[in-house]
């Protein structure tokens, strides 16, 4: 006989509210049923009332964990839009941006995940990390989440040689600090029953089902939207990280080796900044449309923009990565246990407030 | 007990509408560097352990009756305090269709934090200032509402649509249509090519 189980909307170890509904046989999962629509606010359409430049810090936020790239998104699609050509300068700024956004989002996933299978102190301990970074963004833009830096044809804020400096010393104080806490995510025993073997999904079902981000590549599958090369990608020489397992193991050892990879993009990129413009002038309203895909913490986010012609957007339609990972969620909770749950939705990094916009 | 409380507030968070920036700082005000736990502030997950309501976001009409019963649920005496601009006014997602307005809407707010979103140095000295009103009803005071920092603006009125408008407008969507067929014509021309280069 099965029973049904409500999991949140208020839930202690979820940051957000979203709701699944958990059909049960004794303890285990046979199915769920996501429930959303506890934060949708009506971005979209916001975004056809406001003008296209305001729609910039609109936009921003969509989600305060990644705000950052939302932003970029857009401001490439205006830029595909109306052929504004970037300076160099500007596309280094916007991969050390960020960059450092998807550190600090990747450490506070790796937290709320230590948060989860109930190891409060690699949760501390990992949060304590996380505020390097976040100095290094103080630092360098003046604010700590929502970074306001980017802009259409560019970024508005400089980072000084001075600035490049701080945040180098930042990086180095977060792989000194780091060390501990990456040893004992991946190696220790009690973490390992918790993650190993768990919420399982095979490469080609997870394609199949239109997985992104970490959760596709921990499942053997190459696929990075850095690979094609946009901003100062493409000169910085990027390889994605891949492993093999598909289980809740692997997408946390992604995550780890990724925050590393960023680490020395950010590098790479503060030692070839080039000197130059921050942004190119623009004059006129955008006419026709442009799809934009950026690679976000969580994985591919897909912007669609329509213009008309006058300052107002026809269209705006954004495709977050945590909606693509639904679908491959509830097949991953499908024969866990129920004290896995929590484990396995926070493995895919959720982030309902993208989702629902 | 009432020592206890005095010294020890408890918190429970509650995410309404929020775009997760509010959140996230407001997780970082209980991490190390911050640590609010120092002046004895507990996050706790059941709203009938806590004494402070924190709520970030603003307020729509799927979660109102969430925010309702999880303050409901919360014993007398309580606070409850905004996080950020989003809870006292809509913030930027005022005008939006799904936003009712502020927390104010549903239940009464005792503390305003504002920012968007506010640095956690803000956000303790909020919840420092809870402690005080918690204290005051506790003796059974009654506090005044506080003053809104903003009064809640709803956008202008879109610009009535001139013929002029219009037929920019009109001429703007047929430019795009056009290229839209050029670029349907040009896709389905390579595929013609492709097809008989197969064969």
């Amino acid at each position: 006989m099965s029973m049904l189980v409500p999991f949140g909307p208020q839930h202690p170890v979820l940051p957000e509210p979203l709701q699944l509904r958990l059909e049960l046989d004794d303890e285990k999962v046979i199915a769920a049923m996501p429930v959303v629509g506890y934060v949708h606010r009506g971005l979209e359409k916001l975004a056809e009332q406001k003008d296209f430049i305001q729609d910039t810090f609109l936009i921003e936020r969509v989600c305060g964990i990644c705000s950052f790239q939302h932003s970029m998104a857009y401001s490439m699609g205006v830029e595909e839009i109306m052929n504004i050509e970037v300076p160099e300068r500007a596309n280094y700024l916007r991969v050390i941006w960020a960059e450092l956004h998807r550190m600090h989002s990747h450490l506070l996933a790796l937290g709320l995940l230590a948060d989860a299978f109930g190891f409060e102190n690699l949760f501390y301990t990992i949060w304590k990390v996380r505020e390097e970074i976040m100095d290094a963004m103080e630092a360098t833009t003046g604010a700590r989440v929502m970074l306001g830096a980017c802009c259409i044809g560019g970024v508005r804020k400089d980072i000084s040689p001075e600035q490049a400096k701080f945040v180098l010393e930042k990086l180095a104080n977060f792989e000194k600090m780091f060390k501990r806490p990456a040893e004992v995510i991946l190696g220790d025993y009690s973490v390992k029953e918790r993650l190993c073997g768990i919420g399982v999904i095979d490469g080609k079902t997870a394609y199949e089902l239109g997985t992104v981000g970490p959760a596709l590549r921990g499942s053997g599958m190459a696929k990075d939207h850095r690979m094609t090369g946009y901003a100062a990608y493409g000169k910085l020489g990027f390889e994605p990280i891949v492993e093999n397992d598909g289980d809740c193991y692997a997408r946390t050892k992604v995550r780890v080796r990724e925050l590393y990879q960023s680490a020395e993009l950010v590098k790479a990129a503060l030692a070839a900044l080039p000197e130059g413009e921050l942004k190119t002038p623009f004059k006129g309203n955008p006419l026709g449309e442009a799809a934009v895909r950026v690679e976000q913490p969580r994985g591919e986010v897909l912007y669609y923009l329509r213009g008309n012609g006058t300052d107002k957007l026809d269209r705006l339609r954004i495709r977050t990565p945590t909606f693509a990972n639904i679908a491959p969620l509830l097949r991953m909770l499908v024969g866990c246990g129920l004290p896995d749950v929590a484990v396995i939705i926070l493995s895919i990094d959720p982030c309902i407030s993208c989702t629902e916009r | 007990m009432s020592k206890a409380i005095k010294k020890s507030p408890w918190v429970v968070h509650f995410n309404c509408n929020s775009c997760n920036g509010c959140d996230i700082e407001f997780l970082a005000c209980l991490t190390p560097t911050y640590d609010v736990e120092r002046f004895g502030v507990l996050h706790v997950g059941n709203p009938k352990h806590a004494d402070v309501l924190v709520v970030t976001g603003s307020v729509n009409n799927r979660n109102k009756h969430v925010l309702k019963n999880v303050y409901d649920q919360m014993p007398e005496p309580k606070v409850v305090v905004a996080m950020g601009a989003c809870p006292a006014t809509g913030g930027i997602f005022a005008d939006c269709y799904n936003v009712i307005g502020g927390v104010n809407a549903v239940i009464p707010v005792d503390v305003h934090v504002p920012g968007c979103p506010p640095k956690p140095e803000a956000m303790m000295d909020g919840i420092i200032e809870a402690v005080g009103i918690l204290e005051k009803k506790r003796n059974g005071e009654t506090v005044p509402p506080p003053v809104l920092p903003v009064k809640t603006v709803k956008g202008p009125e879109a610009p009535p649509m001139t013929p002029e408008m219009a037929a920019k407008i009109a001429a703007a969507k047929a430019a795009a249509a056009a290229k839209a067929a050029a670029a349907k014509a040009e896709a389905e021309k390579a595929n013609e090519n492709q097809e008989a280069r197969a064969e």
